[in-house]
């Protein structure tokens, strides 16, 4: 756990990328913010020139393996990738070994999390006992819990059945909760192995359609509004999604979505090597659609990025194709993808960034203390980003206990070089504490 | 060349050259000895993850006659079939000192990856549901024995199209070779963007083959129906099967190839499959041939 504590002055950060102030942690709030700040007693200086200072990020959608693939991640070597990346807090999805699926298995996940100290981690509830699709777990329970659970998902797996997802949506409305679904058809999806089209053809590898995807949006949609109630969209990933939920939203429908940073940079193109570091669910689709999830994330349709960050160990991607394991780690490169795709193109401003990585997310999650503004007496909850320091990508050099990511020997625009989890710095100089 | 992965990865004049070679290494195959001492001291290695005893067998003869090492390495019975993975073979058929290895793998891309991973050539046997180069070599080559030509042929393949490595890596060759293609299946069949491959696509048999100098009739599965590619055997035998009567439709030079194994009384009849016009003997020899060329010119053989 780190433990610099005390007061920091960060002089010269661009909080939003707006111009260079000082910024005053103590005791785990921003104290002061403001041109040339004195140092209190004690107090660590941080030299944050030409550093954009934006609230601590928020994961609705993270991958920590704890319990069952501790060989893969842990939620703290996943909460270290995390503060890495300049999260502040994540969401650990469901679908670990036993299935979070009861009070005392989120409890656990939530008490790890605790203990590392590196970012709030919030459990994510199955839906589903056992995300077998068929009997709805003890939300409840799990809702009342240490966890403070508010974010349902069978992650991985869809809810498929129409009842059922109809039954989640109307229960969690009890305790302001949401469903987030992993839209995915099951039967239009047996076997499949990458985004059916030209690529998939050529391959020979079993298609995955975004037909499969969008019906069960748009029931879903459909769903959320008939109950009056909240609906996410996991990893959003082609153009008619975006189509579809831009339209739910004009209708009046609850419905939030997120999007991956690598669904915003990579194709299914990559899939010509047939090298699995490219193999995830939902699959990398066409230029097209990382054009209109590109679009959607600037217009509001789609609400937030979220990483999926999935690791792997080396055995399960250093494979054939089609026997290889879906995912890829994302925390630690997600601002800067998001910096080469949205911010470098002009679609986001720094601001926007905040919202989208920050404060929707947390908004979301329902997550006290996190994606609030950087203003004197919120928690001091701060990333700081260098987004003129270009890295080439080394999967070995990362934080997370796994190195599957897609971005590999890639260059991207700029780095985290320090996270503040309540003004205790987590990342300092560019380097996990 | 150094792999043979793909026929998309052919030139016309590589893929001339392995088509000249095969037919100058036939002669071999017509002689009393039939062997030639080109690969001697070359190890070529079999790695075969599916039954397929007439694939097996033709690599295997045709090293032999190039007089190299010829290992088998079937996944039954070995390390792999405890689970060993791809790489970890690879890893041992390159401390083997493997100069060439044929892969036969129900992975599409297997043979890519294998690639990756071992000094040697790497020859594709046929992955998944990919490609099978070889089998796209011979069969142009004994449509060109047959035929005399490959420019301006039009050649019909019918059958199931989407799970076909034999049909993409012929759509791939014949295009290159400057041969028209046309696929004839059901829309089922057909992969979903079959619009932007180079070649043309029907749904009705009887239409294509009065315009067809070469008739490729695919293998069709049975289970397929149980996944509602067609709704009985009969009704895709009515439409899509090669009988008599349709082979009466064909231009009266026309040939009827077929990749083996023939499911008679499915796409093809008893009647067409042993009629002369039926070239799938000759696959069977040209085959050993092509793949000599092959293994020669990968080789480096002189
Ligand atoms: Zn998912």
């Amino acid at each position: 756990m780190p433990d610099t504590n005390g007061p920091h002055l960060i002089r010269g950060a661009r909080p939003l990328g707006g111009d260079p102030v000082d910024l005053l942690f103590v005791d785990g709030r921003i104290a002061a913010i403001g041109p040339d700040l004195e140092a209190p007693e004690g107090a660590r200086t941080v030299d944050a020139t030409g550093l954009i200072a934006l609230p601590g990020l928020v994961d609705l959608h993270t991958h920590l393996r704890e319990p069952g693939r501790e060989d893969a991640e842990t939620v703290a070597s996943g909460s270290r990738s995390a503060a890495m990346g300049g999260y502040t807090s994540v969401h650990a999805m469901a679908n670990t070994d036993p299935v979070a699926d009861t009070a005392g298995v989120v409890e656990q996940v939530w008490r790890l999390g605790r203990e590392a100290g590196y970012c709030d981690v919030r459990p994510v509830g199955a839906v589903t006992v056992g995300l077998a699709g068929e009997q709805l777990s003890e939300i409840g329970a799990m809702a009342d819990s240490a966890a403070q659970v508010r974010v349902f998902s069978d992650d991985g797996i869809c809810v498929s059945d129409a009842l059922l997802m109809r039954r989640a949506l109307e229960y969690v409305k009890a305790f302001d909760g949401v469903i987030a679904q992993h839209a995915q058809e099951p039967r239009l999806t047996e076997g499949a192995q990458m985004n059916e089209g030209c690529v998939s053809d050529r391959l020979g590898l079993p298609g995955w359609p975004a037909v499969a995807e969008e019906a069960i949006i748009a029931r879903d949609c459909l769903l959320a509004q008939h109950v009056g109630s909240r609906l996410h969209v996991c990893h959003v990933s082609t153009k008619g999604s975006v189509d579809i939920i831009r339209w739910a939203k004009e209708r009046g429908c609850d419905v939030t979505a997120e999007v991956t940073p690598h669904h915003l940079l990579l194709t299914d193109e990559l899939v010509e090597s047939y090298d699995p570091i490219y193999k995830v669910n939902p699959p990398l689709r066409t230029a097209e659609d990382v054009q209109a999830l590109r679009e959607g994330l600037a217009d509001g349709t789609i609400d937030i990025v979220a990483t999926d960050h999935a690791p792997h160990p080396v055995e399960a991607k250093e494979t054939e194709w089609s026997t290889a394991a879906m995912g890829m780690v994302g925390l630690e490169t997600a601002l800067a993808v998001v910096q080469r795709t949205m911010v470098d193109t002009g679609l986001l401003t720094w601001a926007q960034v905040a919202d989208r990585m920050s404060t929707a997310p947390a908004r979301i999650g329902r997550v006290d203390g996190h994606g609030r503004e950087l203003a004197v007496g919120e928690p001091a909850n701060v990333v700081l980003y260098d987004p003129a320091a270009p890295v080439e990508i080394d999967g070995g050099a990362m934080v997370t206990k796994s190195s599957n990511t897609p971005f590999r020997g890639m260059t991207l625009p700029g780095g985290v070089r320090a996270t503040f989890l309540r003004g205790v710095p987590t990342v300092l100089e560019g380097k996990i504490k | 060349m150094r792999h043979l992965l793909s026929t998309g990865d052919l030139s016309r004049d590589e893929a001339t050259l392995i088509l000249d070679t095969a037919a100058e290494l036939a002669q071999v195959g017509d002689r009393s000895v039939k062997k030639l001492p080109t690969l001697r001291g070359r190890t070529v290695v079999n790695l075969f993850y599916e039954d397929s005893t007439r694939t097996r067998t033709s690599f295997e003869l045709a090293a032999k006659r190039l007089s190299a090492d010829v290992i088998n390495f079937s996944a039954k019975g070995s390390s792999v079939s405890k689970g060993e993975s791809l790489k970890d073979t690879a890893l041992t058929l390159q401390a083997m000192g493997a100069d060439a290895v044929v892969i036969r793998h129900s992975a599409s891309g297997a043979a890519h990856r294998l690639a990756n991973w071992v000094d040697g050539s790497v020859l594709n046997a046929g992955d998944g549901t990919h490609e099978h180069p070889t089998q796209a070599l011979l069969d142009a080559y004994t449509m060109r024995d047959r035929l005399g030509r490959l420019e301006g042929l039009r050649v019909a393949v019918v059958g199931d199209i989407l799970h076909s490595r034999v049909a993409r890596s012929n759509v791939l060759l014949l295009t290159t070779l400057g041969a028209h293609v046309t696929l004839v299946a059901p829309p089922t069949l057909l992969p979903v963007s079959v619009h932007t491959w180079s070649c043309e696509v029907s749904y009705d048999l009887d239409e294509v083959l009065p315009k067809s100098d070469v008739v490729m009739m695919l293998r069709v599965q049975a289970e397929r129906m149980r996944d509602s590619f067609f709704p009985s055997v009969r009704e895709y035998s009515r439409n899509y099967g090669l009988d008599g009567e349709r082979l009466g439709k064909m231009p009266s030079e026309a040939i009827v190839m077929h990749p083996g194994p023939m499911v008679r009384g499915m796409e093809i009849s008893a009647e067409v499959a042993d009629s002369p016009r039926c070239t799938v003997t000759e696959q069977v020899t040209n085959g050993v041939s092509l793949r000599m060329a092959v293994l020669y010119l990968l080789l480096g053989g002189s």
